[in-house]
C-alpha cells in the first residue's frame, strides 16, 4: 500500500519539475489517441447514422457485429496490424511498423466500432422522433443524416469521449505495433507497463496517476468548450 | 527574413542528415539490467547512429529478425541463434559478453537449495519439496535455458503439477513480480535480478554452476534476405560492440559494486570456447 503514496509523490515530482521525458511521452499519448479518435469519429459517426436510418437486407446482423466489435481484444488487433505492416506483410514497404502512425491505425480499428455503435444508438432514438417530420419536409437522405448528426451532437460527444477513454488507456495493441521505442513510440501506457516490469511500482503508479489526470483534463476541457450542462435544454 | 528561413532550412536538413537510425531487438534482460542506458549514448556519440531498441523476449526477437522488421538482434539462446543463421535470416553470430543465471527464491529457502552442489540438484529439491516455481513460459532465452536445466535434472515439467510449477508466460520483470507475489522460486539472469526493484522477501539462493553460463550474441539480419535492412549501420554497431571501448564499458558496468556482464568478444569473431 505504501507504493500508492510513493506513486502520488513521484507523480507530483514528475509534474512539478516538468520532466522532459514525461512531457514527451504525454504529448505523444495525446497525439496518437486524439488523432485516432478524430479519424474514428469521422468514420464511425456517419456509419452509425447510416445504419440508423437506412433499411437494407443484412442490417440487423451488421449492427449486431458492430456492437460485438466494441469488445475487440486490443492484443489481437495489434497482432493483425503488426502482420499487415511487417516487412514480410502486404504493407511492409510503407515502413510504418514501430511508428506512431502504426499505433494510430491500431487505435482507429479499436475505437471505430465503439463510436459507431454509440452513435447508432443515439441517432436511432432521435430518428424515431424526427421520422415523420423529416419525411413530411421531403428532406433528402443527406439532409436527414446531417440534421440527425447535428441534433444528436451531445450524444455523439459522449461517443467520442468513450472512444477517447478506450484509446488513451490502451496498451496491448500499441505495445505490439509501436514497439515501445524510447523517443519514438513510447507513450504513457507502454511506459507504465515497462516500469511495472522493472518492479518500479512507484514510478509506474506515478505515470498512471498522470494518465488518469490527463483523461480527466481532456474530458473537462471538451465539456467546457462545448458548454454542456449550461444551455437550458441540455 | 529570407536569411532566417534559409538558416532554418539548413538546420533542418542538417539535423535530418546527421542521425542514421537502426532497429535492434534486444532481450528484456539486456535492457532491464540498465546496460543499454550506458551504451546507447556512447553509440550515438561515436557512430552518429541512433539505435532504436525493441525490448522483447529472444523468441520474439528472432521472429522480428525473420520478418525483417529489425536490422539486428542481440539475444542469448545459442541454439536459436544458430538456427536463425542456418536458415539464412542472420549473417553470422558474434559473441559479445556473458553473465550468468541465478536461482532466486524466498529468503528463508524452504526447499533448501542454497547448500546443494549443482543447479540440477537445486531444481530437484524444489520439485520434490513442492514449493512454487515460476517459469517465464514465453520461449525466451531464459525460458529455454530453464527447460534445459529441468531436462538436466531429469524432471518433466511439461507434465508437472501446476500447483507448484507455474508458467507465467511473461517477461523477466513480470515473472519476478509474480515470484515476489507468491514467494516462489524462479530462474533469472543476474543482471535483471540485481536491477529489479521489487525484491519483497526474495533472495539470490544459488549461482556459480557452469550450467548457468549465459552468453549474449549479436546477429545482424541478412541483407540478401531483406534488402531494406540498414546493413551498414548493423556492421558499424557490431564493430563498435567488439571494440575495446565498448568491451571496457560492458566490463565496467556495476550495480552496488557488483559487475553484471563479462565482455568476451574476440577480434576475429570466433567464440572463445571454440
Amino acid at each position: 500500500m505504501v507504493e500508492i503514496w510513493q506513486g502520488l509523490q513521484s507523480a507530483f515530482w514528475l509534474i512539478a519539475t516538468l520532466d522532459a521525458d514525461l512531457v514527451e511521452i504525454t504529448l505523444r499519448s495525446l497525439q496518437v489517441t486524439l488523432t485516432a479518435v478524430l479519424i474514428a469519429c469521422a468514420l464511425g459517426m456517419p456509419l452509425g447514422t447510416f445504419l440508423a436510418i437506412q433499411r437494407f437486407r443484412y442490417r440487423r446482423p451488421v449492427i449486431a457485429v458492430l456492437n460485438a466489435l466494441m469488445g475487440l481484444p486490443p492484443v489481437v488487433v495489434g497482432l493483425i496490424v503488426y502482420l499487415f505492416l511487417s516487412r514480410s506483410g502486404p504493407f511492409g514497404a510503407l515502413n510504418l511498423l514501430f511508428t506512431p502512425t502504426a499505433m494510430i491505425i491500431a487505435q482507429i480499428i479499436i475505437v471505430t466500432p465503439l463510436v459507431a455503435s454509440i452513435a447508432h444508438q443515439a441517432v436511432r432514438e432521435l430518428w424515431s422522433d424526427y421520422h415523420d417530420l423529416l419525411l413530411s419536409l421531403n428532406a433528402t437522405k443527406r439532409q436527414r443524416m446531417l440534421t440527425l448528426l447535428f441534433d444528436a451532437r451531445r450524444a455523439l460527444l459522449t461517443a467520442a469521449l468513450a472512444g477517447f477513454g478506450r484509446a488513451i488507456g490502451e496498451v496491448g495493441a500499441v505495445m505490439i505495433v509501436g514497439g515501445n521505442i524510447d523517443h519514438v513510440s513510447r507513450i504513457l501506457t507502454t511506459a507504465i507497463a515497462l516500469e511495472t516490469s522493472k518492479g518500479n511500482f512507484a514510478l509506474a503508479l506515478g505515470l498512471g496517476f498522470i494518465l488518469i489526470g490527463l483523461a480527466i483534463a481532456v474530458n473537462v476541457a471538451i465539456h467546457a468548450l462545448s458548454r454542456t450542462e449550461r444551455e437550458s435544454i441540455w | 527574413m529570407r536569411r532566417l528561413f534559409a538558416a532554418l532550412l539548413l538546420a533542418w536538413t542538417a539535423s535530418a542528415a546527421t542521425a542514421d537510425e537502426m532497429r535492434l531487438a534486444v532481450t528484456t534482460s539486456f535492457h532491464n539490467s540498465g546496460l543499454s542506458d550506458i551504451l546507447l549514448p556512447e553509440i550515438a556519440a561515436d557512430l552518429n547512429l541512433e539505435v532504436h531498441l525493441l525490448v522483447v523476449g529472444t523468441g520474439q526477437a528472432i521472429r522480428l529478425g525473420q520478418a525483417g522488421d529489425v536490422d539486428a538482434i542481440l539475444v542469448h539462446s545459442r541454439a536459436a541463434e544458430e538456427a536463425f543463421v542456418a536458415e539464412g535470416y542472420g549473417l553470422h553470430r558474434r559473441e559479445i559478453m556473458y553473465n550468468d543465471f541465478v536461482l532466486i527464491g524466498p529468503a528463508e529457502d524452504p526447499a533448501g537449495i542454497a547448500e546443494v552442489a549443482d543447479a540440477a540438484q537445486a531444481l530437484t529439491r524444489i520439485a520434490s519439496s513442492g514449493q512454487p516455481f515460476v517459469s517465464r513460459g514465453d520461449d525466451s532465452g531464459t525460458h529455454q535455458r530453464e527447460l534445459a536445466l529441468w531436462a538436466l535434472a531429469d524432471i518433466d515439467v511439461e507434465a508437472a503439477d501446476p500447483s507448484w510449477y507455474r508458467a507465467a508466460g511473461a517477461g523477466m520483470g513480470a515473472t519476478l513480480n509474480t515470484a515476489a507475489g507468491m514467494q516462489a522460486y524462479a530462474l533469472s539472469d543476474r543482471a535483471s535480478w540485481l536491477n529489479f526493484a521489487n525484491k519483497a522477501g526474495l533472495a539470490m539462493l544459488f549461482h556459480g554452476d557452469p550450467a548457468l553460463f549465459n552468453q549474449y550474441a549479436y546477429v545482424p539480419v541478412n541483407p540478401e534476405k531483406h534488402p531494406h535492412v540498414n546493413a551498414a549501420a548493423a556492421r558499424a554497431l557490431e564493430a563498435w560492440l567488439v571494440s575495446d571501448k565498448a568491451q571496457d564499458l560492458i566490463g565496467g558496468y556495476a550495480i552496488g559494486g557488483e559487475t553484471l556482464f563479462v565482455p568476451n568478444a574476440t577480434a576475429d569473431g570466433t567464440p572463445k570456447d571454440g
